[in-house]
């Protein structure tokens, strides 16, 4: 930058003749001093708005860089008066180039932003969120589509499916996924059962509590907390996985290979998840049940063996089947939801993290609606 | 002349590999120095270490008169703001704006009227040759070489004394580099900048840059005028300076130069 030892205070001195107004600008016109700067050009747009500015005399400058040069360059047209802008004249050598490129491209005049009515405004952003969630609709319906044609394509053709790829994220979304799945529902099937006792036993119906948890869990509570987890841990890695590889064009260098991205990054995981869900429920169905039998023997005096034996009595084969039948169709949704949102980012990190965010609440939105769908069904059926 | 950036014995390194190895060579105030070596002998390195942005394993880095490792965190900071930084990926932020980006640093350390962040953001644009149709795309809908206009003008912003540019022009058409040497050039000689650039394209070599540096094993094994550099025994130097690409290049150097 051209900063000489001259670091002087910035000045603007203002001088009338015959009607036409003179300006001399002093000192360090640089971006230390752009506060100052910008209060001199105020000033002078108000004194001299309806005067004629005759020059803008630069020999005093001691200090100029970019910021400098664009005030400078406003400062020609501060005067509102017809004629051709005022002059800076007597500006040092050693600035003139840098004056000069400044110049030709601040002194052209920009469109101001345009203004809009609030209410239009509102209106527009309601039209466009209700487009939006239509085509959310659309885009899921389409995943789902691409994804039954990708299946059976490859039950046409078993050779051409991904097991390598389905392996490893199985083991991700599944092997993975054990322990925490197993300490959560065990915590939520303790809880429940506590809660149970402490107010079934004010009617002398401690018992119940076991029937109360048997048919929660495995119904409902078991298959709701895995899949709400699994769409947290794994919905929302699939979702980021496919965005970033959206952003950096890998999936455009696939397609051009002639390869199919759902069938070789949407299928595997897909398929992985509907895999792992069931597992995972039965798992921690098992690990609340457990939970629950600990908390009865622990805190409400029930040998495991009357728990047992409780449970038996309680539940049947059809409590624990309407949970398993209920988890492929939750991971189905939890992967064509997380795959479709992963595929709608655009090129910036922001929309990946949206997209991520939005994958993990529309995927447990749409878990709880098929959970009331299918107790509909259940019920209908007598199951 | 003043010295801005003074390395000496700097030896950078990760985990066994030692990437620079006895490095030292100055870059003086206003002129553009230019950086080779081969793909992968440590250039991009050395611009991290200098920076910052790396450790030192030994030697010293003074810049803008100050040896950053020693220095505090405030002093730091201050160097920080005189010099600007072009990546080699661009580094744009990519959830911001073309006009964004370049904002970016006036907002953060100046306050700035809206009005005028505005107009300085548009002249560094414009400078770099970026027009106004194009402030308001986002990174990801720009091209090769816009991207690298944006992030000159964005690493231009605070009016730095000292840029450092990570091949600006590889992955350009010869003309667009061409275009790029130019705009270099101009901005060098209207802002007064001092420019460290590192780059494999002999033509920017032969155009733009004032003195070399070559790096080959870890070490600068020829620094100077383009004629001292074509002077290297070197064996990396001679088959790059002289080689199928190089030799056209240096036979008209040196037919210039007498
Ligand atoms: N973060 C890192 N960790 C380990 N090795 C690295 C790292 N960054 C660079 N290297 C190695 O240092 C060497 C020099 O890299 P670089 O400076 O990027 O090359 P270039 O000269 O092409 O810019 C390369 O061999 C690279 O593998
Ligand atoms: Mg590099």
């Amino acid at each position: 930058m051209l900063r000489s030892a001259a670091a002087r205070p910035p000045s603007l001195v203002q001088t009338e003749l015959n009607g036409s107004i003179s300006l001399a600008a002093a000192g360090s016109w640089t971006a230390a001093n752009v506060h100052e700067l910008e209060r001199f050009i105020e000033e002078a747009r108000a004194t001299c708005g309806g005067h004629r500015l005759a020059a803008v005399g630069a020999g005093g400058i001691t200090e100029l860089d970019t910021f400098g040069a664009t005030l400078l360059s406003q400062l020609t047209l501060v005067s509102s008066t017809a004629g051709p802008p005022a002059r800076i004249v007597d500006l040092e050598d050693r600035f003139v180039d840098l004056y000069a490129q400044v110049h030709r491209f601040s002194a052209v005049p920009h469109a101001p932003a345009e203004r809009h009515n609030d209410l239009v405004v509102r209106l527009e952003a309601l039209g466009k969120a209700t487009v939006s969630a239509i085509h959310d609709l659309a885009s899921l319906a389409a995943m789902l589509g691409q994804i039954c044609v990708a299946f059976t394509r490859t039950l046409l053709r078993p050779s051409s499916f991904r097991l390598t790829s389905a392996v490893h994220h199985l083991d991700r979304v599944a092997w993975q996924a054990v322990p925490i799945i197993l300490l959560i529902t065990f915590l939520i099937g303790a809880i429940i059962a506590q809660q149970g006792i402490f107010h079934f036993r004010k009617f002398g119906a401690d018992e119940y509590v076991v029937d109360m948890v048997g048919i929660l869990v495995l119904r409902e509570i078991g298959v709701l907390i895995v899949a709400i987890m699994v769409a947290g841990r794994s919905g929302s890695s699939y979702t980021a996985e496919l965005g970033s590889m959206k952003m950096r064009e890998e999936i455009d260098a696939l397609q051009t290979m002639g390869l199919d991205p759902v069938e070789v990054l949407i299928l595997p995981r897909v398929i992985a998840l509907i895999i792992a869900l069931p597992i995972l429920t039965f798992l921690g169905s098992m690990s609340a049940l457990y939970g629950g039998e600990l908390v009865c023997w622990l805190y409400g005096g029930m040998a495991p063996d009357i728990f047992i034996a409780r449970l038996k009595e309680a539940i049947s084969i059809t409590h624990f089947k309407v949970g398993m039948i209920k988890s492929p169709f939750m991971a189905l949704v939890i992967g064509a939801v997380a795959c479709a949102q992963g595929l709608k980012v655009k090129g910036s990190s922001e929309s990946l993290g949206l997209e991520t965010t939005a994958s993990v609440v529309k995927a447990i939105f749409l878990v709880i609606v098929l959970d009331g769908v299918f107790a509909i069904f259940f019920a209908s059926i007598d199951m | 002349m003043d010295t801005l950036i003074s390395v000496r014995d700097l030896v950078v390194g990760f985990g066994q590999r030692t990437v620079l190895n006895g490095v030292s060579f100055d870059v003086r105030q206003g002129e553009i120095f230019g950086f080779v070596g081969g793909s992968g002998s440590g250039k991009s390195v050395l611009l991290r270490t200098i920076i910052g942005l790396l450790p030192v394993r030994e030697g010293t880095i003074e810049v803008l008169g100050t040896e950053l490792s020693q220095a505090s965190e405030q002093a730091r900071q201050a160097i920080q703001r005189r010099w600007g930084v072009l990546f080699q990926q661009g580094a744009l932020f990519s959830s911001l704006t073309v006009i964004q980006n370049v904002q970016f640093p006036l907002r953060e350390f100046l306050n700035l009227s809206p009005g005028l962040l505005d107009d300085i953001a548009r002249v560094k644009l414009e400078m770099v040759g970026i027009k106004a149709d194009d402030h308001n795309k986002l990174p990801s809908e720009l091209s090769g070489g816009m991207t690298k206009r944006v992030a000159l003008a964005r690493s231009l912003a605070m009016d730095p004394e000292l840029v450092f540019l990570d091949e600006p022009t590889s992955g350009l058409d010869p003309i667009s580099a061409g275009d790029f040497d130019e705009l270099i050039k101009t901005l060098q000689k209207t802002l007064g900048l001092t420019v460290f650039m590192i780059t494999h394209d002999l033509e920017t070599l032969h155009a733009v840059c004032d003195r070399i540096g070559v790096l080959a094993d870890g070490k600068i094994v020829a620094c100077g005028p383009m004629e001292t550099i074509l002077k290297s025994t070197h064996p990396w130097a001679v088959s790059y300076f002289h080689g199928r690409r190089g030799g056209a290049l240096a036979a008209r150097h040196l037919t210039k130069a007498e």
